[in-house]
């Protein structure tokens, strides 16, 4: 290994690393947005809304996100929705994250008893103060390790944006490995910043289940 | 649209034999990590001192590198560092096993810290072996609720299979661009009915697999 070589490798790796965090965490974002919103529908059987949140979850967990990307970003254009490699990063993210997102909240709701949204509305919430402020805060510490899980997957599906052209760090890598052959160099870089990107979400994760178990059973 | 394509000369044909590529790999891991898994989990339960700590740190590998950049650590790597000459596909086999098998032996390891501790100590004391306990008394246990779990790992193995195009085996997605490719003149949009259908296609594949451990799941909630 070449001390050299990796020292000129490291600026381009860091600029993969920040564009990677920066796409990976709005589409998280962007997934618990729809996955509360589908696990909503779901839940309270909206009518038809809950057949097109089921639709939507099954069918997107059960394809590869690499399949998707390669539809949102080579597919659509053909259609008329052009979009930057970019966006479709946030966007196949987003929606591969909001179905994975769905069933872990699903289950979390499922587990609180309806005695707890009776009492809610015995006592003059409205629906919606309900499911805000007594089941969905509940259904949350529930779903904690599920949700972690969710995460690391969803930052480690982040590799895969390399097939769009997107210059994350499997693309630097591969581009370095194809221009200068320094093979060890890039990937050992490569397996540095991914440890940088998860260890941390990993420790931060198991800390977060700790608790939310504490918070939960008292074990 | 672009499906058109999909129906002249044996197109569609090339997709399905791209697709069973993907399945092919896909099953062949699936076994090799069930076996390794199963084995991996008891260990890991046995609370062998050095052992216990190795596989923790062979989890927690696996639980934050992608299999991507494991694919091109197990592809390029090994044949810079070791001059090991891997085809690709035996590879992704190396690769998804590695990554299969962490997968179950966790899921191995949970399913058999939910048995008492009473069993274990039981069969101990009516002076079964270590190894005679867990063939007759906790494996067939366990399998109950295993059998779910590793129907829903074939399928997130399958799902995982579309990344072996990226070390540049011809599965279903690059014989889709293969196709695109050549038809870009006659048929410019082709970009969208090929993946499309390739999209479905990954559906109809991983679907009633998961149909299936979702049921056997609830059935044998009990």
């Amino acid at each position: 290994m070449d001390a050299e070589v990796l020292r000129s490798y490291l600026p381009g790796y860091a600029e993969a690393f920040f564009l990677t965090i920066r796409i990976g965490w709005i589409g998280i974002a962007l997934s618990f947005g729809i996955g509360i919103l589908t696990a909503f529908v779901s839940y309270y059987k909206v009518p038809v809304l809950k057949r097109i949140a089921g639709v939507y979850v099954e069918l997107f967990r059960n394809t590869p996100l690499l399949v998707q990307l390669f539809f949102i970003y080579f597919g659509l254009p053909k259609i008329g929705f052009s979009l930057s490699a970019e966006a479709c990063g946030i966007i196949g993210l987003g929606l591969l994250g909001g179905s994975y997102m769905s069933e872990s909240f699903r289950s979390g709701l499922d587990a609180i008893s309806k005695v707890q949204t009776e009492s809610a509305l015995a006592l003059g919430m409205t629906n919606f103060q309900v499911f805000w402020l007594i089941v969905f805060p509940e259904a949350l510490s529930l779903s904690v390790p599920a949700i972690v899980a969710n995460v690391i997957f969803l930052l480690k599906e982040t590799s895969v944006f390399s097939a769009i052209s997107l210059m994350d760090l499997m693309f630097t890598a591969k581009d370095l490995i194809g221009l200068y052959y320094n093979t060890t160099e890039a990937l050992f870089l490569l397996v540095l910043f991914y440890i940088l990107m998860l260890l941390p979400v990993s420790l931060i994760g198991s800390i977060a289940e700790k608790r939310a178990r504490y918070k939960m059973l008292g074990v | 649209m672009g499906f058109e394509v999909l129906l002249k000369g044996n197109n569609i044909i090339r997709l399905l034999e791209g697709l069973a590529v993907a399945l092919k790999i896909s099953m062949i891991s699936v076994l090799i990590s069930i076996v390794l898994g199963t084995a991996c989990g008891v260990l890991m339960n046995m609370k062998i001192p050095v052992l216990k700590q190795l596989l923790r740190i062979y989890l927690e590998i696996v639980r934050i590198m992608p299999q991507m950049v494991l694919l091109f650590l197990v592809y390029f790597g090994a044949t810079k560092a070791m001059g090991i000459n891997l085809s690709a596909e035996t590879a992704s086999i190396i690769v998804f096993t590695f990554w299969g098998t962490a997968e179950m032996s966790d899921l191995v390891r949970g399913s058999l810290k939910a048995i008492p501790l009473i069993q274990y100590e039981s069969s101990l004391s009516l002076g079964l072996s270590r190894f005679q306990m867990y063939l007759y008394i906790i494996i067939p246990q366990i399998i109950r609720r295993m059998i779910p779990l590793s129907i829903n790992l074939i399928t997130r193995m399958i799902k995982t299979t579309s990344l072996v195009m990226m070390i540049g085996i011809v599965e279903v997605l690059k014989v889709g661009q293969q196709i695109i490719e050549a038809n870009r003149k006659t048929a410019p949009n082709a970009a969208f009915g090929v993946f499309l259908t390739i999209f479905i296609l990954y559906f109809i594949a991983c679907w009633p697999i998961s149909c299936l451990s979702k049921y056997l799941e609830k059935k044998w909630e009990n």
